[in-house]
């Protein structure tokens, strides 16, 4: 399903090099439910945005379904995250403005469907995750775990093979993170998507198939 | 996704009160301005009554006779337009006719001032007035020289109170006509049908004016369809070389045949380098140059608030940051980014314009109200409205594009990390 080989990621200024990753090989299966963990700095967000491809890796290669990806250009992997690949962040990133239902329809914007088609599959994903009851309302008037769930329904809508989790519990309480994480399993074991979660949690990755550990841009294991 | 758009940018405006104020006055205050100005041009320029034949009417204006150290430029005379103008080919209908004169008449001891327009019959058929009482002097009553006259409304309220005019008299500069018709009031910015007073050519004090090349008269030709002008202009730009000069310190003769929008330009051609957007010299047209000149006036005067929308908006969007990486990262590409962007701001601007037709339908209300242009209806109408629209666009797109180009390459990861790489 993911495959990485020799990636590395250097983030360079005039005046610095910084090596992010280095040497990374791995493979995930479809659907495996692998965690990525490490001390703070040690690139398991970069790792993430590779597998995401929202970065490109300065050095080796990543592959999607087999399909190693050539292009990093906007109008080449754009569909591939619109289609393949759900994000779910620490902090939910929902947009104030928008009503839940609205935020959730934010990958179908970019499909060709109707206004309606959008709605009903936004409103599905909603009641996934439990959240018939707040479709119209706004993100501050949620608290964390109910937003973080908004956010998993929007990483679901479109029905993604691959969901990455980049400390989906970081900013809740363990009764809102334990609530959170059984969505997530559930997702895994009944629907068999691949997950990717990074976590400092080690209780919650011990309940993963796989650890991925990294320290200093390299994996561990 | 349009829908989803706008929503979107009606909460983005309300969310921050005070920006959006200040960027719905700069855009309504340009557009008013704007607005305005192009209702101006329109008062002066388009077809309308008398003037409903324009789209084939050519006017001769302007003339310039030179010799080895001499110059003049001035209107034509009448013998120029009488013996060099007539017959022209393609023209069905030409009317020769002095420059409005200010005259004075006493009533009752109360000077009274008024534009006095002397005209050949030819000018009633050419130039469609309306008739509030009476009808136009004709040829006849022009070559037989009576005193008749055609005078405007606000003429009729000063000499006899308002009440049915024709078959009376009053006097205006020396002169007394008989009253055979009452048109509406014409604005003085349309220069051919402009006057308080009309009476026929013969009337003149003297008949000097028969044997001047130069003088204070203008001339319509009413062509059978506008692609006759070109052939019009050139047979009449040959006629000029064979000008037999009564005065033998000129030996040379220009001038040009003009659509409305070529006389604009030309009166309004002022500068080092005459010609450049009216006619030259040679009697060449640049109307195209004054289209454009225009266009770039419009432009520069636009781009003082565009910069400080495009300040506002670059503030806007790094507040949105986070909401870009996300909309990455489900897969919006940075073309569809740069169109969400684009929406909204055309919103803005096009509430802003909205705004800014209202205020500019009350500032064209108050210049009527002023008197400040004699007769002048300054007002909103389809066309103008049509142009506010288009300013109101090309501005939104102005002020919006960089913005959005610059907030489509935020990169992703940099996105929802708050910031820009």
């Amino acid at each position: 399903m993911i495959q990485l080989r020799g990636v590395e990621k250097v983030y360079r200024t005039d005046t610095i090099e910084t090596v992010a990753l280095t040497g990374v090989n791995l493979d995930v299966a479809e659907g495996e439910f692998i965690s990525i963990m490490g001390p703070s700095g040690c690139g398991k967000s970069t790792l993430l945005n590779l597998i995401g491809l929202l970065d490109a890796p300065t050095q080796g290669q990543v592959a999607l379904h087999g399909a190693p990806i050539g292009s990093y250009r906007d109008r080449d992997v754009a569909p591939i995250r619109n289609k393949e690949i759900g994000f779910i962040f620490q902090s939910f990133h929902l947009i104030a403005d928008l009503s839940v239902v609205d935020n959730v329809e934010i990958p179908l914007l970019y499909r060709t469907l109707s206004a309606k088609e959008r709605r009903s599959l936004a409103l599905q994903a909603l009641e996934r995750v439990g959240l018939s009851s707040r479709v119209h309302h706004f993100p501050s008037q949620l608290s964390g775990g109910q937003q973080q769930r908004v956010a998993i329904a929007r990483a679901i809508v479109g029905r993604p093979r691959i969901l990455l989790a980049d400390e989906p519990t970081g900013n809740l309480d363990s009764q809102m993170g334990d609530e959170i994480m059984a969505i997530v399993h559930d997702l895994n074991q009944r629907e068999k998507t691949t997950v990717v979660m990074v976590t400092h949690d080690l209780l919650r990755a011990e309940r993963t198939a796989r650890t991925i550990r990294l320290f200093d841009g390299r994996q561990v294991n | 996704m349009l829908g989803s758009n706008l929503r979107l940018a009606y909460k983005v405006l309300l969310r921050r009160k005070f920006f959006t104020a200040v960027s719905l006055f700069g855009i309504s205050f340009t557009l008013v301005v704007l607005m305005v100005a192009v209702a101006v041009l329109d008062h002066m320029l388009a077809a309308r009554p008398p003037e409903t034949r324009q789209e084939r009417t050519l006017g001769l204006h302007f003339a310039f006779m030179k010799g080895k150290s001499w110059m003049w430029s001035s209107e034509p005379g009448f013998l120029l337009l009488d013996r060099y103008a007539r017959g022209l080919p393609g023209v069905e209908r030409m009317s020769i006719f002095t420059t409005a004169h200010d005259v004075p008449s006493y009533l009752g001891g109360t000077r009274i001032n008024s534009s006095l327009k002397r005209t050949d019959g030819e000018y009633w058929k050419i130039l469609e007035f309306t008739f509030l009482e009476g009808r136009p002097y004709t040829t006849e009553d022009v070559d037989q020289a009576r005193f008749v006259a055609v005078i405007n409304a606000t003429s009729r309220g000063r000499f006899f109170g308002g009440a049915p005019a024709v078959g009376k008299t009053f006097e205006a500069d020396g002169q007394r006509f008989q009253v055979v018709g009452v048109v509406p009031d014409v604005p003085r910015l349309r220069e051919v049908p402009f006057a308080d007073i009309w009476v026929p050519l013969t009337t003149a004090k003297s008949d000097s004016y028969r044997r001047d090349l130069m003088g204070d008269h203008k001339a319509i030709f009413l062509a059978r369809s506008a692609s006759d002008f070109p052939a019009i202009k050139d047979e009449f730009r040959a006629r000029l070389k064979r000008v037999e000069f009564t005065d033998s310190h000129y030996d040379s003769m220009s001038a040009a045949l003009e659509t409305q929008a070529e006389r604009t330009a030309s009166a309004l051609d002022v500068g080092p380098k005459r010609g450049f957007i009216g006619t030259d010299g040679q009697g060449n047209t640049h109307v195209g140059r004054f289209w454009a000149a225009l266009g770039v006036l419009a432009v520069l005067f636009m781009l003082l608030p565009t910069v400080n929308l495009v300040n506002l908006n670059m503030s806007r969007i790094m507040e949105r940051a986070s909401e870009i990486g996300v909309r990455k990262a489900f897969g919006a590409t940075s073309r569809t980014l740069v169109g969400q962007f684009m929406v909204e701001n055309v919103a803005l601007t096009l509430v802003g314009g909205a705004i800014g037709f209202v205020l500019a339908a009350v500032v064209l209300h108050a210049l009527t109200a002023s008197g400040l242009v004699a007769y002048a209806r300054f007002e909103m109408n389809g066309r103008v409205f049509l142009w506010g629209l288009g300013l109101a666009l090309v501005f939104g797109v102005l002020s919006g594009v960089y913005p959005a180009w610059r907030m489509s390459r935020l990169h992703p990861v940099a996105a929802l990390g708050g910031g820009a790489r």
